[in-house]
């Protein structure tokens, strides 16, 4: 079969179409695996995988783990908080010291851009991206255009809108990839100093009033404020910021329409989007955490089969 | 290349027909069994042998895919991965007999994982193997068929070569193909 030509998952810049289609397809397997009775496969019984979280998650986290699990992989977590991070050791240093253990794959999550690829270059492990600082997070994307895919049929001439923090969000810069990859249209929305500067380089269309990107749009991927990254103030108060950005149900009943609503998580609620949007029939929030596992076991399937230490006989 | 014709299309058809007769010796009415088609290529062969039971019987016997990618035991010991194709079994296995198909018996691998993916559906109360053919003496594994529609003796060289109108052919054709060393060019 066709497979992945890159080693590491280190963004979605560095995939092609026809490899996220095989992520897709593996990854409807996968679901339906998880379907069943017993969700488990004994495919990577033979392979360690270390989750290495610098940052807080709760989703990214347990998805990654719960699919490490349903493919039979031994798991370690390790978590900066209660580490020898904080004795002063370098990343690099960590990380060597978790590969001498024998481990074969990396999920890394770090508050610096660029993390996971520093360490592609220095260390043998295939690396998986979870999240770097305000840079990519390819699985989430991955998984938010397969919901897309799932929920339409197609990401082809799909109009969608990103609503919300686009400047600190690597949900935002991963989609934007993805999106534009499978064929869609792409809006970003927010307040002008939570966009960034050269945002329109992406080849994305920038809208300054939410109501016109709810119209133009199909589908509204709404974004968290990201206050942890935000060091100084871009927006008077949370308050002001949900009355003129927040999605709520009058908002979307004034519309001639309906659009989907999704969510990468955690949810704010009552400041970016509100609980009768977030829990609404047209909220596909829920299935992209359902989806998240599926692509996950995805990626890690596929990226496993290339171990690096595997030379292939020669016939 | 060297081609040798084991199926033509009547042979195939009466081949069927006999395999048929040989399930509903040991399976009655099929009232407490089930047909499994293991993927890629098993299920065309699956599904002639449950629309032809369906014409002596009166009535489909549970019909159900499956894919056995994940449960190999070359993943990431080959030089490509395989994809995976679907799984469709919509019924519980838990107590019934189960009839796996394939095309072709070869190092019996593939019925291995089968094996380990069918019991992930329940726990059957029998498991049989019906192939159309049995290649003799390159078993990897000690599984061996139940129904065989024919059993030749091969070497490793040989491919079987399975054309069936399901799968794009013009008309139902099985060979056991030899490739030709190629001579040494200075």
């Amino acid at each position: 079969m066709e497979e992945l030509k890159v080693k590491h998952l280190l963004g979605i810049k560095e995939l092609s179409k026809e490899e996220i289609q095989l992520i897709f397809r593996t990854a409807s397997h996968f679901k339906e695996i998880l379907n069943r009775p017993i969700k488990k496969v004994p495919s990577l019984r033979d392979v360690t995988i270390a989750n290495v979280f610098f940052e807080n998650s709760t989703r990214t986290k347990l998805s990654f783990e719960l699919a490490e699990k349903r493919l039979s992989a031994d798991v370690v977590n390790f978590s900066s908080s209660g580490s020898s991070v904080k004795k002063g050791e370098t990343l690099l240093d960590t990380i060597n010291n978790i590969l001498a253990m024998k481990v074969d794959m990396l999920v890394i999550r770090h508050a610096s851009p660029g993390a996971p690829h520093f360490l592609a270059k220095h260390v043998d492990a295939n690396i998986i991206n979870a999240g770097d600082g305000t840079h990519e997070h390819p699985t989430q994307a991955l998984l938010d255009t397969f919901s897309i895919n799932e929920k339409f049929g197609k990401v082809q001439g799909k109009k969608v809108a990103i609503i919300g923090d686009i400047l600190h969000s690597r949900v935002a810069l991963s989609n934007i990839h993805a999106l534009q990859k499978l064929g869609a249209q792409v809006m970003v929305c927010g307040p002008i100093t939570l966009l960034p500067r050269h945002i329109q380089k992406l080849d994305v269309k920038v809208e300054l009033d939410v109501r016109k990107a709810l119209e133009w749009c199909d589908i509204a991927n709404v974004l968290r404020i990201q206050l942890e990254r935000q060091q100084i103030k871009y927006f008077p108060s949370l308050r002001e910021y949900s009355l003129y950005f927040g999605i709520n149900k009058k908002l979307l009943d004034g519309l001639n329409k309906e659009i989907t609503i999704m969510h990468p998580g955690p949810i704010n609620r009552g400041i970016e989007i509100s609980s009768d949007v977030a829990d609404s029939e047209h909220s596909i929030i829920l299935d992209q955490v359902e989806n998240g596992v599926a692509i996950r076991m995805a990626i890690l399937y596929l990226l496993a089969a290339k171990r690096p230490d595997y030379q292939p006989e020669l016939t | 290349m060297r081609k040798r014709l084991l199926f033509d299309e009547p042979l195939l058809k009466i081949t069927i027909h006999r395999l048929c007769e040989q399930l509903i010796e040991n399976h009655e009415d099929f009232s407490n069994s089930v047909i499994i088609g293991l993927q890629p290529r098993g299920i065309y062969l699956a599904q002639r042998i449950g629309n032809h039971l369906e014409k002596l019987l009166k009535k489909k016997p549970p019909m159900g895919m499956l894919d056995t990618t994940f449960y190999r035991d070359d993943f990431r010991r080959r030089d490509k991965p395989i994809e995976a194709s679907a799984t469709t079994i919509n019924f519980s296995i838990e107590g019934k007999k189960v009839i796996l198909i394939d095309d072709v018996l070869f190092t019996g691998r593939t019925v291995r994982s089968a094996m380990d993916a069918m019991i992930h559906f329940g726990r059957p109360d029998k498991v049989e193997l019906l192939v159309l053919i049995d290649r003799m003496y390159s078993r990897d594994v000690p599984v061996e068929a139940t129904y065989v529609g024919r059993r030749v003796s091969t070497v490793e060289s040989q491919k079987v070569l399975v054309e069936l109108k399901e799968q794009g052919s013009k008309e139902d054709k099985i060979w056991i193909v030899k490739k030709m060393k190629a001579k040494w060019k200075n």
